[in-house]
């Protein structure tokens, strides 16, 4: 089954201050599938993740060239406003960040930032994002407490459901679940599976059988360069380059 | 020293210097209880017997003072609505000023930029507040009394201030606290965490929106410690409201000459005698009161903000 | 495509927003920026040798505010010379003897309230217990003894802040080599909480100076100087304006040029006691860094 292209990086380069932290990235990423990004802490596999939805923007001194695709749009085009990328392409933190507020308010926070104000719209989106996170049948009846007040794996899927609540295309997930237990982080990866129905994930993982498990596609990163992309069975049963093999076999990293 | 130390012995001798140190510092550590015990006590002994003398509700709540007068009549209504007033305009027109200001040197502001200007806002609380009254005297009211000219030209009845009014004090005021407030903003803003910004970044709120439905309401308690801090700042301010506000018990509107709880202390109590003298130690009774209130609600606050950090 | 990323949101309350960020920040610093410039316009001229060092006469025919000079500066020796021990006490004795508990909330209870209470309050306690109840009338020492309860706080808070710096390293390290708890604090943690220690005792001496209500009916407003020698102890107990009453009083007769004369010398003072505390903040911080 052939799948359509979501997003194409063309010659990405990026550079922080004298740092050239990404080397000649180019890969394409498909429609409704589970791209893992694998590679030892410090590879530039966060950072590339970052310029998918220019949350690079934010950091001082970052200088990027080349091309991201979104759609066959360029993002970091003339014209491009951020605000309606990021609300295209969501992104899901490696801690989980729920705002301070009630559950119901963090569900809530992106569709009011785009102009929904009728409740009942809002109640709407708040159950099926919180249904898409797999979430809601455990605060269903807690909606107006405070979201610190869930345990870490459920702050994490109060972030995809906050995610969820934009309606975006793309899901990026940093380490999603590196800062959660093993039992939590088999809820998350579960739901993964059900999201790529609908979206198209990008998962950043320091866990290389999370990404034998979850993804369709890997991309091994080492040292700000891409090494080797491919499909995920392929790539863990045949690596075609000696630094994945040393990777993978847990000679380093 | 003996050769063969006994360690009863040592520990001993020890003691002597180590308890005296101990009882020096436990005296040093009571002197700020004994202090705000005595400042209570004294507060209540000299400005409690005037209410008996004049009648708690004529004092309190009478709407004349004439201590001097044949018949003498020491209503201080007026007097305590002004601290009220004055003060809660000033907190209006203060605080989203300082609020901004701090949203400015946080959110937006380049490191440079704000490396220059906080120090300058911290200056703005180290000038005396008797310079802030001069120049209030000097810019401030005549800026006013032209304004009262244009508003009340034709309009017969209105006792003209020269600028020297509630307006003005209201002016004074505000610019008073804004080190305060602009202060405990920016470190309570500094103190949000920056996933939460990054969270709502990349939902694709813009950094306006960050700023206010994220930013700022996850910053609130400190935010409310500045407010509540300017209020106690605003109602103690003595001399330089004094120098710019007129000086009549008048019912506080923005261009009468006004009396504030502590103007009132510091107009009168040089020549006070008698029971007039008794009524201004009432005044500072009531003054003392309020600003005890603030200080319990600022305790209750800065508690609740730890106990939400947990 | 129906929702191109290259659709621009347009929100108009963003820029209002950031309009009025703009504003408040600019009008925060050019009110600074104009009330040094003001001060500085209208008083630098009166700023001359005999303005500092004269004293007001009618009989000689001088303006001047050495009187007020000397009684600031007695204010601020005699106030520090009080408070500095007693602020430090009160934080060692926090910090480093006891384990949170009654007293302890007790005491902190009473520094917060001490720091809350306006300094008109402070005049008026002084006026009434140290100048009537403890018979020193309108004095230099009134109004020394009135200030060292205000500035205390600000003392007590800065230390504790620097104590609590110290590693706790230092602590086990000194108490290991059998050293007493107060050995430890005199030779270990004063040394090492030296430069927060100094940085609340010049920030107290900022408030003195700037300081006026709390002085008012407590150390009187004469504008002499000592008589010689002999006077210079008995003069604590004899009544002295300070430089912010000065300013206030001539301002009130309108003599507007003492009044700014006196301003820039207040300004000046301000500033330098601002520019030292942040030279001492910083130097505290690079020596933090390198350990």
């Amino acid at each position: 089954m052939e799948q359509k292209t979501k997003i194409s990086v063309k010659d990405l380069n990026l550079f922080y201050g004298e740092n050239h932290a990404l080397k000649n990235v180019s890969m394409d990423m498909k429609e409704n599938a589970i791209t893992a990004f694998i590679g030892p802490s410090g590879c530039g596999k966060s950072t590339f993740l970052k310029t998918l939805n220019r949350m690079n923007d934010l950091v001082d001194n970052v200088k990027i060239t080349g091309q991201v695709l979104l759609d066959q749009e360029d993002i970091y085009g003339a014209n491009v406003d951020t605000t309606t990328l990021r609300k295209k392409v969501g992104m899901v933190f490696q801690q989980p960040n729920p705002f301070p507020m009630s559950i119901y308010d963090n569900i809530a926070y992106g569709p009011r930032v785009h102009g929904i104000k009728d409740k009942h719209k809002l109640d709407e989106i708040v159950e099926e994002s919180l249904r898409g996170a797999a979430i809601f049948d455990e605060v269903k009846d807690r909606l107006k407490k405070s979201a610190l007040s869930l345990s870490g794996g459920q702050q994490q899927r109060i972030c995809i459901a906050r995610a969820l609540a934009v309606h975006p295309d793309v899901l990026l997930m940093d380490e999603p679940t590196s800062a959660l237990d093993p039992i939590s982080t088999s809820k998350i990866e579960d739901l993964m599976e059900e999201l790529k129905k609908t979206y198209t994930v990008v998962i950043v993982t320091h866990n290389m059988q999370q990404a034998v498990r979850v993804s369709d596609d890997t991309a091994f990163f080492l040292l700000g360069e891409m090494i080797e992309y491919g499909d995920t069975k392929n790539l863990f049963a045949y690596p075609q380059d000696k630094r994945t093999e040393d990777y993978i076999t847990g000679r380093f990293g | 020293m003996k050769t063969n130390h006994s360690i009863m012995y040592s520990s001993r001798h020890h003691n002597t210097s180590e308890v005296t140190a101990k009882y020096i510092f436990l005296i040093s550590g009571i002197v700020a209880i004994f202090a705000v015990c005595s400042i209570t006590f004294y507060m209540f002994l000299k400005g409690a017997p005037a209410l008996p003398v004049v009648g708690p509700m004529d004092l309190l709540f009478g709407t004349v003072w004439q201590p001097t007068a044949q018949v003498p009549s020491y209503g201080i209504f007026y007097v305590i609505l002004t601290s009220i007033i004055g003060t809660g305009f000033a907190i209006l027109l203060g605080v989203p000023i300082g609020l901004l200001t701090a949203v400015f040197l946080t959110e937006i502001s380049a490191k440079h930029l704000t490396m220059i200007i906080q120090p300058a806002v911290e200056l703005l609380a180290a000038i005396p507040s008797v310079i802030y009254g001069l120049l209030g005297m000097m810019v401030l009211n005549p800026t006013i009394y032209k304004l009262e000219k244009l508003i009340f030209a034709g309009k017969t009845g209105h006792q003209y201030t020269g600028g020297a009014n509630l307006l003005s004090a209201i002016i004074v005021l505000a610019i008073m606290i804004l080190p305060t407030v602009i202060n405990m903003s920016v470190s309570a803003l500094k103190a949000v965490p920056q996933s939460y910004r990054n969270a709502s970044y990349a939902m694709g709120a813009t950094k306006i929106q960050t700023i206010f439905q994220v930013t700022i309401p996850a910053a609130k308690s400190g935010i409310m410690t500045g407010i509540v801090l300017g209020i106690g700042r605003a109602l103690g301010e003595a001399m330089a409201i004094n120098m710019v506000a007129g000086g009549s018990v008048n019912f506080p509107l923005p261009f009468n000459s006004v009396r504030f709880l502590t103007t009132q202390l510091v107009s009168e109590m040089s020549y006070a005698e008698g029971t007039h003298r008794q009524v201004l130690f009432t005044v500072g009774l009531v003054l003392f009161v309020f600003i005890m209130v603030i200080n319990l609600i600022l305790m209750a606050i800065s508690k609740r903000g730890e106990n939400n950090e947990k | 495509m129906k929702n191109s990323i290259c659709v621009k949101r347009k929100r108009v309350s963003d820029y209002v927003m950031y309009g009025l960020i703009y504003t408040c920040a600019a009008s925060s610093v050019l009110l600074l920026v104009g009330i040094i410039l003001y001060v500085l316009a209208k008083g630098a001229g009166q700023i001359h040798f005999g303005f500092l060092t004269n004293v007001t006469s009618v009989l000689r025919g001088t303006v001047g505010i050495a009187g007020n000079i000397v009684n600031t500066l007695y204010i601020i020796v005699i106030t520090m010379l009080i408070a500095t021990p007693i602020g430090i006490g009160a934080a060692v004795y926090l910090n480093e003897y006891t384990k949170p508990g009654r007293l302890v909330s007790l005491i902190e209870f009473a520094t917060e309230t001490l720091a809350g209470i306006p300094s008109i309050i402070f005049g008026l306690f002084g006026m009434m217990f140290f100048a009537q109840t403890l018979g020193l009338g309108y004095s230099l020492l009134t109004g020394s003894f009135t200030l060292t309860l205000m500035v205390l706080p600000l003392i007590t808070r800065n230390t504790q802040e620097a104590l609590k710096t110290v590693p706790d390293s230092y602590r086990t390290g000194a108490i290991g080599l059998g050293a007493g708890k107060w050995y430890t604090i005199r030779t270990i943690l004063l040394p090492s909480a030296m430069p927060g220690m100094i940085t609340g005792v010049i920030l107290a001496i900022g408030k003195i100076v700037g300081e006026s209500a709390a002085l008012l009916f407590t150390a009187g407003s004469a504008y002499t100087l000592p008589k010689g020698i002999s006077d210079i102890l008995t003069k604590t107990l004899s009544s002295g304006g300070t430089l912010t009453i000065q300013l206030y009083l001539s301002a009130q007769k309108g003599e507007f040029e003492v009044a700014f004369g006196i301003a820039v010398v207040l300004l000046v003072i301000v500033l330098l006691i601002n520019g030292a505390t942040k030279l001492l903040t910083k130097k505290f911080d690079v020596n933090r860094e390198k350990k």
